[in-house]
C-alpha cells in the first residue's frame, strides 16, 4: 500500500520567464488516491503535464519508482491521463477510442477484444460501441476516457479536473464510480480538481496549492481540521481566520480575551491567525457567552442557516440548525476544540472575517480568566515546565 | 419586389451558365457556324477522339494537375502542420505571407518565376533551355501551395490540440500519432486542397505561357497560342466533357464539405 511510486524533487517550471510551479517536493504512494487542489491557474495542470512527460521541468527531478524519468518521452512512461477535455478521438468509435492503447502495443486482436469488453461493463457503457464519441453525452464521453486510459493498465492514472464539464447530479454518481474503479483495481490515481468538497470526499491524500506553490500536504480530515495557514483554511470550507496572540502554549488570546486551545510550541506572545470553523461555533443567550454580538443577516441553507454575526464591526459566519433573526443580540461559546492556530503566513489578513485587535472589546469582566479551561494561564504556564 | 429578386437570380444564373449551354449545343451543332443550329450530330466528338494530338495536349495537362496537386498537397499539408504548430505572432506573419500570391497577378508570378527559371538555367546549370515539365511542374506546385494550405489550415484549427497529446499518452511515437489521430481529422481539408489544385493547374494559361518549352505543352497554351483563327468544333466537344468533369468533381467536393459540416455540428452540440 505504501510503496512510493513517483516522486518529484525541487520540480520548478518557467514559461516565458515567469515561474508558475516553484519548489514542487511530492512523492505519489502505490495505490493512493491523492489529489492536487488549488485555484485556476495554480498549476495543477502543470504538475500533471511534467508527471505525464508533455512538459520537462525547468530544473528539479522526476522519479518513477526510484529511476530518474526527466527525458522518458510519454509513450514510454506507464502513465496514462484522462484530459480535461475528454480529447477522445473523433473519427474512432467507442471500441476504437478504447483499444487504441492495446493496439499500438500490438496487443493480440482476442486479448483487445476481452480487456475491451471488461472496461466497457466496468463504465457501463456496453451496448455503445460503435457509436462515435460526438453521438455521446458529456458523461457518456467521459466514462470512454476513463476506460482507455484503464485499458492499458498503467500504473498511475492522472485525471485532470475529468467531472468538470458534468452537472451536480452526474459529478456526484461518476465520483462515486471512480473512486469504486480506483479501489478495485488498485491503480495509483493522481487526480486534478479545484473543487473542495470533491477533493475531501475522494482522496486518501490532498495537495492543496496556490500560485505554483504547495500550501499543504495532508488527509483530508488533516486539511480541514489543521489548515498551515490562511489560505488553506479558507480554500477548505468555510472559516473566520482572526488575528490572534499566542499567550502561552493551550493559550490564545484573541479579542483581548484569552482562550485555552490545543495547539503549542509558539514563541511567546507571537502574533498567530486563528481559524474558528463557522459550524464549531455555538449560539447562546447573549449573558452567558463568550463574546456577545447581533445577527445581521441569515441565510436559509437547507441543513442549516448561514448567520452572520457582528461583533463591534467584525463580522464572523456561524451555521447553525436553530433560526436567529436579524437583530438579536447572542453571545457565543467556544471549546479548545474549535480553536485552531496557525503561524502567520504570506496570507494572513488576506482571507476570513478578518479583524485586529480591538481593545474596546471587553464586555465580560475578569479580562484575565482562561476560557474554556480549568486551569489558570499561569497554572499553564508551570504546567509546561 | 420579391418577384423582381427572383427574376433577378435568374438573369444572374443565366448570363452565368448561358455561354456553358452556347457550347454544350455548339459542340452537337453539325456545322461550323455557331450563330445557327444546322442539325445534331456526335461527329464533333468522334473527330476529337480520333485526333491524337489534341488528346495528347489534353493528356499534358492532366499529367502536370495530377502530379502538381500531389505534390503541393504533400507539401502543403505538412507546411499547414508546421505553421499551425508556430507561436501567435509568427504564425499570423507567415499566413499573410502564404496570402499574398493568392492576390497577386498571374502575370507578376508567371514573369518572376520565368526569370528565375533562365537565371538558375543559365548561371547554375549551364543550359538556354531550362524550360520544360519540371519548369512547368515546379511553377504549378508554387501557386497551388496556398490552396491547400488555406484548406488544411481550418480544419487544424478545428481539431482539439490535446489529440496529438492524448496519442503519444497512449504509446504512439509523435511521427505514429500524426498519422493515426492527426491525419484523419485532416482528410476533408486535404481532399478539398488537393481538387482546388487540380483544377486551377488544369486550366492554367498565364503562368504557364512563361514557363513552358516545347518539350511539354499542356492544352491551354496550345489553345491560346496556335489556335488564332477560327476554333475547330472538336474543342467545342473537348470543353464540354471538361465542363462536366470538373461539375461532378465540384459536386463531389460539396458533400464531402457538406458531410463534414454537419459532423461539425454534431460535434458541437455533443461537446
Ligand atoms: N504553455 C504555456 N505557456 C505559458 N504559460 C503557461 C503555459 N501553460 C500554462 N501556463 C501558465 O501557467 C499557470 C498554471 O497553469 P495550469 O494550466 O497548470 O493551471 P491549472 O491549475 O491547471 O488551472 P485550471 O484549474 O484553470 O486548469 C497559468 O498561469 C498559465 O497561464
Ligand atoms: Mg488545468
Amino acid at each position: 500500500m505504501s510503496k512510493e511510486l513517483i516522486r518529484l524533487v525541487n520540480c520548478r517550471m518557467d514559461f516565458d520567464g515567469e515561474t508558475v510551479l516553484d519548489s514542487i517536493n511530492i512523492y505519489f504512494n502505490d495505490s493512493e488516491f491523492l489529489t492536487l487542489l488549488g485555484p485556476s491557474g495554480c498549476g495543477k495542470t502543470t504538475t500533471l503535464r511534467i508527471i505525464g512527460g508533455f512538459l520537462q521541468p525547468t530544473s528539479g527531478d522526476v522519479f518513477f519508482d526510484g529511476v530518474r524519468i526527466n527525458d522518458v518521452p510519454p509513450h514510454k512512461r506507464r502513465v496514462n491521463t484522462v484530459f480535461q477535455k475528454y480529447a477522445l478521438f473523433p473519427h474512432l468509435n467507442v471500441y476504437e477510442n478504447i483499444a487504441f492503447g492495446l493496439r499500438i502495443a500490438k496487443v493480440p486482436n482476442k486479448e483487445i477484444d476481452e480487456r475491451v469488453t471488461e472496461m466497457l461493463e466496468i463504465v457501463s457503457l456496453r451496448g455503445f460501441e460503435k457509436r462515435k464519441p460526438d453521438q455521446l453525452s458529456g458523461g457518456q464521453q467521459q466514462r470512454v476516457a476513463i476506460a482507455r486510459a484503464l485499458v492499458n493498465r498503467p500504473k498511475v492514472l492522472l485525471l485532470d479536473e475529468p467531472l468538470g464539464a458534468l452537472d451536480l447530479r452526474l459529478r456526484k454518481d461518476m465520483q462515486n464510480e471512480l473512486k469504486r474503479i480506483q479501489q478495485q483495481l488498485g491503480i495509483t490515481f493522481i487526480y486534478v480538481t479545484h473543487d473542495q468538497e470533491e477533493a475531501l470526499a475522494m482522496s486518501d491524500t490532498v495537495v492543496v496549492m496556490d500560485k505554483g506553490r504547495i500550501q499543504q500536504i495532508g488527509t483530508p480530515e488533516d486539511i480541514y481540521n489543521e489548515p498551515k495557514n490562511a489560505f488553506v483554511a479558507d480554500f477548505i470550507g468555510e472559516s473566520n481566520i482572526l488575528d490572534g496572540i499566542m499567550r502561552a502554549d493551550y493559550v490564545v488570546e484573541i479579542f483581548g480575551r484569552k482562550f485555552r486551545c490545543l495547539d503549542r510550541g509558539f514563541e511567546p506572545n507571537e502574533p498567530v491567525d486563528v481559524v474558528i470553523r463557522p459550524e464549531d461555533v455555538d449560539i447562546v443567550p447573549a449573558d452567558s457567552g463568550h463574546l456577545c454580538g447581533t445577527v445581521t443577516s441569515v441565510t436559509f441553507k437547507g441543513v442549516h442557516y448561514d448567520t452572520i454575526v457582528d461583533f463591534k464591526g467584525f463580522k464572523w459566519l456561524i451555521q447553525t440548525t436553530d433560526l436567529h433573526r436579524p437583530g438579536e443580540y447572542i453571545g457565543i461559546k467556544l471549546t479548545p476544540n474549535d480553536i485552531h492556530v496557525m503561524k502567520k503566513s504570506a496570507y494572513s489578513g488576506m482571507f476570513g472575517d478578518y479583524s485586529s485587535y480591538s481593545a474596546e472589546y471587553d464586555e465580560i469582566n475578569d479580562p484575565d480568566a482562561v476560557i474554556g479551561g480549568e486551569e489558570t494561564v499561569e497554572e499553564a504556564l508551570n504546567n509546561e515546565e | 419586389m420579391k418577384r423582381l429578386g427572383k427574376v433577378w437570380t435568374v438573369i444572374v444564373y443565366l448570363f452565368l451558365y448561358l455561354p456553358m449551354i452556347v457550347l454544350f449545343v455548339g459542340s452537337f451543332n453539325d456545322g461550323r457556324d455557331l450563330s445557327e443550329f444546322e442539325g445534331f450530330t456526335l461527329s464533333n466528338y468522334v473527330t476529337l477522339f480520333r485526333d491524337t494530338d489534341s488528346l495528347a495536349l489534353l493528356l499534358n495537362s492532366v499529367i502536370l494537375a495530377v502530379s502538381s496537386a500531389l505534390l503541393a498537397t504533400l507539401i502543403g499539408t505538412f507546411a499547414a502542420v508546421g505553421i499551425h504548430s508556430m507561436r501567435g505572432r509568427i504564425r499570423s506573419l507567415v499566413m499573410t505571407v502564404t496570402n499574398i500570391p493568392l492576390v497577386n497577378p498571374e502575370i507578376v508570378t508567371g514573369v518572376s518565376l520565368s526569370l528565375l527559371f533562365v537565371f538558375v538555367g543559365r548561371g547554375l546549370l549551364h543550359t538556354e533551355n531550362v524550360l520544360g515539365f519540371t519548369t512547368l511542374l515546379i511553377a504549378h506546385v508554387t501557386f497551388n501551395l496556398p490552396y491547400v494550405i488555406l484548406s488544411v489550415m481550418p480544419k487544424l484549427r478545428q481539431m482539439d490540440n490535446q489529440l496529438m497529446d492524448a496519442a503519444q499518452d497512449l504509446g504512439c511515437t509523435p511521427v505514429q500519432g500524426f498519422f493515426k489521430v492527426v491525419l484523419p481529422e485532416l482528410w476533408p481539408g486535404i481532399i478539398s486542397g488537393a481538387i482546388m489544385a487540380f483544377t486551377m493547374s488544369l486550366d492554367d494559361f498565364v503562368i504557364s505561357y512563361f514557363v513552358y518549352g516545347n518539350s511539354f505543352v499542356t492544352l491551354p497554351v496550345e489553345i491560346y497560342t496556335n489556335t488564332r483563327k477560327q476554333m475547330p468544333p472538336k474543342f467545342y466537344a473537348m470543353f464540354t466533357l471538361m465542363f462536366f468533369v470538373i461539375l461532378v468533381v465540384m459536386i463531389l467536393m460539396n458533400v464531402i464539405q457538406a458531410r463534414d459540416e454537419s459532423k461539425q455540428k454534431r460535434r458541437v452540440k455533443g461537446a
